[in-house]
């Protein structure tokens, strides 16, 4: 099984989100970057089907030479062999479109990407890999086993989770419960040399066009200073729960 | 050229988020001198949506669809548009509407903007406002294409009234084989629960709970207040509560009006996947926690005395405002 771990390289959580040139642009100055969470839970999976299947996991990006050392990171957690698209992605189509190239192209069987980024959190890339391809496509999954071609997928819906089956190929959009976080891997220095040798092969762009773009960025209004109050007058603040924020 | 929305349903019922889309609909409608159109998929009483705004209703009854499955129902919503000459689709943010619409956008060779908040900033350039970076930010966005599908966020717009009389039609798009290669095994939901995703207020602990046993408190006040329960990573993966309580980052999202957090301390995480609330009441014993920065209103103390007696508070408030 050939399988295909999309990697997004996104802002770690705990930076501070700051925008230059007129707040068009994520000014990225001193903004740790890391591996998406959802994509990071899909990879693990992805490295467990490599251990106990026989698979081979390629990890992809579509961005600037600057996120090839989060794909070294990707390697080092156990991937066997890494892309990165020379692209700036504009938006979720332009970065589905450069996907599905590679995943025509290579002839993967699976391709786990994350349900979202938690950049943009557009949710938007999974799904729109597979309207290109024509693969099925499992959202929200929590849940994942191949056998042969065919596949067992949980998907997490409001209120629960429901049981799908479908087969090869298939695109998945991952999130926690593919694996639990118990289970992702710090890499190792023995995983970290091992990725400094192996392939990172970078691919040219091919022609595509965004559909949207980003004009620019604004930040949240200031919040107001929280309103506190002790166990003594708890009337006063049921009653700002129903006059002031009108909650209840 | 009438505005296309998918009415969400379940088990017949329209879900609540069907009427904000509706309502949004008829704001948007009216900026643009058209009407709302809304496609239905094995509803009831479609009749409900003409309180909302809804001029005409593409009613689709067909027993194949009583199991969502994204792609067929991305393509009678891709259907529905075509018929109608739509050039705007609206669609919400359940997980089903996050599921299915890529396939539409596609499907339509429309621009798609998802995480949306409030009305078009503009209709020409056509300019909407997103949630991004975990809310921390807004990103303006231009969509380009002649068609377009937006995705309304969470608890963003509100529901109002706004009366029509919508017309019915049946509706009978045509579907393929290979809009059912995903075949539903099972649902795993808990019957008459209420859902994180559905309710309007959650009420959510943490590790000052001190243990399972005493989560107790967190559904007296919950039940007090009409709420759902939820609960912090770490009391998750200590397996106090199941993994499907969990809301953070990586957790459940919660865009709620009102989220009451009880002995979670706010790490940035977590906040994350909370800050789409409206209200935020935050009771922590430590007036250092970092919660009580974003929270609106604050209690510091101990919850093993403060919850209860706010939860009879609650429940006073209750009974004499019924």
């Amino acid at each position: 099984m050939k399988i295909l771990v999309c990697i997004s390289h996104v802002p770690d959580t705990t930076s501070k989100i700051n925008f230059t040139n007129g707040d068009a642009d994520f000014d990225s100055n001193g903004v740790q970057f890391v591996i998406n969470p959802n994509d990071e839970f899909g990879l693990t999976r992805a490295v467990w089907f490599q251990e106990q299947q026989g698979a081979n996991v390629t990890v992809v990006n579509v961005g600037g030479p600057e996120t090839e050392a989060t794909l070294r990171k990707a390697l080092a957690i156990g991937a066997n062999e890494a892309i990165r698209v020379n692209a700036t992605p504009t938006d979720g189509l332009s970065v589905a479109k450069q996907l599905a190239e590679i995943v025509k192209t290579g002839g993967y069987d699976l391709v786990i990407c994350g349900k979202e980024s938690l950049d943009y959190n557009g949710g938007m890339v999974p799904g729109m890999l597979a309207a290109l391809t024509g693969a099925n496509f499992v959202n929200s999954c929590i849940g994942l086993t191949v056998d042969g071609t065919n596949v067992k997928a949980t998907r997490e819906i409001d209120g629960g989770k429901e049981t799908l089956s479908t087969s090869l190929p298939l695109i998945v959009g991952g999130q926690k419960g593919l694996v639990e976080e118990k289970d992702l891997r710090i890499p190792n220095m023995r995983g970290i040399m091992t990725a400094r040798t192996k392939a990172l092969q970078v691919l040219e762009a091919v022609g595509s066009e965004a559909n949207t773009k980003t004009v620019k960025f604004e930040k949240p209004a200031p919040k107001s200073a929280v309103k506190m109050f002790t166990v003594d007058n708890l009337d006063e603040l049921v009653s700002a729960l129903h006059n002031e924020a009108k909650v209840i | 050229m009438s505005i296309l929305i998918y009415a969400e349903s379940s088990e017949g019922k329209f879900k609540k988020v069907a009427f904000e889309l509706a309502s949004y609909g008829k704001k948007v409608a009216e900026s643009l001198g058209t009407t709302v159109t809304a496609v239905t998929v094995n509803a009831a009483n479609v009749s409900e949506l003409s309180k909302y705004g809804v001029d005409k209703v593409l009613k689709v009854t067909n027993d194949k669809l009583s199991a969502f499955n994204a792609k067929a129902y991305a393509d009678v919503i891709k259907q529905a548009a075509q018929k109608e000459g739509t050039k705007l689709v609206l669609l919400s943010s359940t997980t089903d509407s996050l599921y299915l619409a890529p396939l539409v956008a596609v499907g339509l060779n429309a621009g798609y903007a998802s995480n949306v908040v409030g009305l078009p900033v503009s209709t020409s350039p056509f300019q909407v406002k997103r949630n991004a970076f975990s809310m921390k930010a807004f990103n303006i966005t231009e969509i380009a294409t002649d068609v377009k599908v937006l995705g309304l966020a969470k608890n963003s717009y509100g529901v109002f009234e706004s009366a029509s009389s919508a017309s019915e039609e049946d509706f009978a798009p045509s579907l393929n084989d290979a809009d059912f290669n995903i075949k539903t095994e099972s649902i795993d939901k808990t019957a008459g629960k209420l859902t994180i995703a559905d309710a309007e207020v959650v009420v959510s602990g943490g590790r000052g709970l001190k243990g399972p046993e005493n989560w107790g408190l967190i559904e007296n006040l919950a039940s007090a207040l009409g709420a759902a329960t939820a609960c912090s990573k770490p009391v998750s993966d200590l397996g106090w509560r199941p993994h499907s309580e969990h809301v953070g980052q990586t957790g459940k999202p919660v865009a709620t009006n009102l989220y009451v957090a009880v002995g979670i301390s706010g790490a940035i995480q977590h906040i994350a996947g909370i800050n789409a609330s409206k209200v935020k009441l935050v009771i922590n014993a430590d007036p250092e926690a970092p919660f009580f920065k974003v929270a609106d209103y604050g209690v510091v103390g101990d919850a093993f005395e403060i919850v209860p007696k706010l939860t009879e508070k609650i429940k006073e408030f209750k009974a004499n405002n019924a």
